[in-house]
């Protein structure tokens, strides 16, 4: 059906992007250096991009059903740790002078990683959030426990040790374009984290499915109404982003280049800050809001290493009292 | 022959009694008018019959078929639309979107069934004109044309209305009678709560008035529309009062 002529144009807001542009805008003239400022801007972007990557299946998870997920870093443990194995089984892939072989290694682990973290969700939902629908206190607690257990879990099957996760061979160094330092593995997160932003949009805004979780994230109620088993939806939906956070739990470790068993309640903090301040349920403010804390640490990290610390808080604080609902608040009617 | 029976419906929400005994009949290619004061419990039967507030006693039969307890998909499924007093409109999707969701069938916007979308736009001019535009952006008015569009965008067996005039303005009351009016002459059928009398006498064919969780009276519309002492009786009004 084409639209006809006289339709008025709906105004997207562009006020969080230029917020986002802004921060990496005025982060130039106080780095000074335009090679370092591209350096940190880089790795901010990666960062941000796997902290999105995780953060993207529990803003939807909380938006459709209205679950606190604390277990959520569960799923980020179980993908780094699986990559552990994977990479370390494909030694001779990992370690070859060629470029295929070490991307072979890279996505067969980063596979495997979202396939248990995957099967994990699906095992967490019926048997951990399922008894607690509609109970946030409940929640809250049974999720934390569950993430609990599964750490003892993890401790278990590989030790309660930290465990490397080396970079294979091709991805280790920089890209130098001058002055300018850019390592390799954070270009190949960028591309990651970018390539998993575009199939998101596209799942959501020109598949009925991705409509009706659009849909489903503002009234869920009313998706039922209409003819829809809102309880398939979301198992779908938790599933898919827990093997999200599996991708990002083997993202980080590589970013690390080591993993412990409590790097899920580590990622568990910053991802809870994005989907705050991108507003709960939103997808894009999940990925703007991921973005500028991304820069954000990079930038004070390092302009003055001891505000690091203060760095999220001070920035949910500060979007916060500028718009209390979130970046891009999901509306309801 | 009757579409939709509720039989000693009683429901709870949480510690609270609300409906105590309902007996209602709608009958097929009719529009029955549920009237009552506020809290009589109008909105609640219709939240009951879609099985969102579930009965915990008595039966609902659709088509021959029990329908109490079944999940409100399924209710949905077997060919009931429902348009809420909040309208449930997705604000954050389009017209298009919003209606594509109800288009159980479509699953692109080229897959509409164009003729009775057409059909739609005869209905409602002003959903083509913003087809493309957020739905949260539109007018109160514009957002209940939007709802009932989605509850008919497919043939449905019966549809359930809750108090689709309220808060809206004379002019565009009347758009929106004329338009059920449509829908009564395609024999739809139709149960639709409505707090203004003079829309109830309008469209209905028949009426079922509710105090205090029951079904206090039901008859024929044209009969309560012409006796000002059961007007008065029933509802506290009488209808020279709202002409």
């Amino acid at each position: 059906m084409n639209a006809p002529a006289r339709i008025p144009k709906a105004q997207f807001d562009f006020k969080p992007l230029a917020l986002l542009a802004g921060v990496a805008a005025l982060g130039l003239p106080l780095i000074g250096s335009p090679s370092t400022w591209v350096t940190l801007t880089v790795a901010g972007l990666a960062m941000g991009l796997i902290i999105f990557i995780i953060a993207s299946g529990l803003t939807l998870v909380f938006g459709l059903m209205d679950v606190l997920n604390f277990g959520h870093g569960v799923f980020i443990a179980a993908g780094a740790f699986v990559a552990t194995s994977v990479i370390a089984g494909m030694g001779g892939w990992a370690e070859a002078p060629g470029l295929w072989p070490n991307l072979g290694a890279l996505f067969v682990a980063m596979l495997a990683a979202m396939a248990v973290a995957g099967a994990l969700g699906f095992a967490f939902e019926r048997l951990i959030v399922r008894p607690v629908y509609g109970q946030h206190l409940k929640q809250i607690l049974i999720t934390m426990g569950g993430m609990i257990v599964g750490e003892e879990i993890i401790k278990m099957i590989w030790g309660p040790q930290q465990q490397p996760l080396p970079l294979p061979t091709s991805l280790r160094g920089s890209f130098v374009f001058g002055d300018v330092a850019i390592e390799k593995y954070r270009v190949l997160a960028v591309a990651i984290g970018l390539l998993v932003f575009a199939v998101l949009l596209w799942v959501l805004g020109r598949t009925k499915i991705g409509l009706l979780i659009r849909a489903g994230v503002q009234d869920r109620e009313m998706v039922e109404s209409l003819g829809y088993r809102i309880r398939r939806l979301f198992v779908g939906v938790f599933v898919a982003g827990s093997a999200l956070a599996g991708l990002g739990g083997v993202m980080w470790g590589l970013n690390q280049q080591i993993v412990s068993p409590q790097i899920g309640a580590q990622v568990n903090v910053l991802i809870f800050i994005v989907i705050i301040i991108g507003g709960l349920g939103s997808t894009l403010g999940c990925f703007v809001g991921a973005l500028l804390m991304g820069l954000l640490a990079n930038y004070i990290g390092f302009l003055a290493p001891k505000l690091a610390l203060f760095t999220n808080i001070a920035l949910m604080v500060a979007i916060l009292l500028w718009r209390p609902q979130g970046l891009y608040p999901v509306k309801t009617v | 022959m009757s579409l939709l029976e509720l039989r000693g419906v009683h429901t709870h929400i949480g510690a609270y009694h609300i409906l105590h005994g309902v007996d209602l009949s709608v009958r097929e290619g009719e529009v029955t008018m549920l009237l009552g004061r506020n809290g009589a419990g109008k909105t609640t039967t219709l939240r009951t019959i879609m099985g969102l507030w579930p009965a915990s006693a008595g039966s609902v039969t659709f088509q021959g078929r029990t329908i109490q307890g079944l999940p409100t998909p399924d209710i949905a499924q077997a060919g009931i639309g429902y348009v809420p007093e909040s309208m449930g409109i997705f604000g954050d999707l389009t017209v298009q979107e919003n209606m594509l969701l109800a288009a159980r069938s479509a699953r692109r916007a080229d897959e509409f069934d164009a003729k009775r979308l057409q059909w739609i736009f005869g209905l409602f001019p002003a959903l083509q004109k913003f087809w493309l535009f957020p739905a949260g952006k539109l007018s109160g008015g514009q957002k209940q044309m939007l709802a009932v569009a989605r509850a008919i965008v497919e043939p449905r067996a019966l549809l359930l209305i809750d108090e689709p005039s309220k808060g809206l303005a004379p002019s565009i009351i009347q758009n929106l009678v004329r338009a059920l009016r449509e829908l009564k002459a395609q024999r739809c059928t139709v149960l639709l709560v409505e707090q203004n009398f003079s829309v109830a006498r309008a469209l209905g064919d028949r009426v079922a008035v509710m105090d205090n969780g029951r079904v206090v009276h039901a008859g024929e519309m044209a009969q309560l529309a012409e006796d000002e002492a059961l007007q008065q009786r029933l509802l506290g009004l009488s209808l020279g009062a709202h002409q």
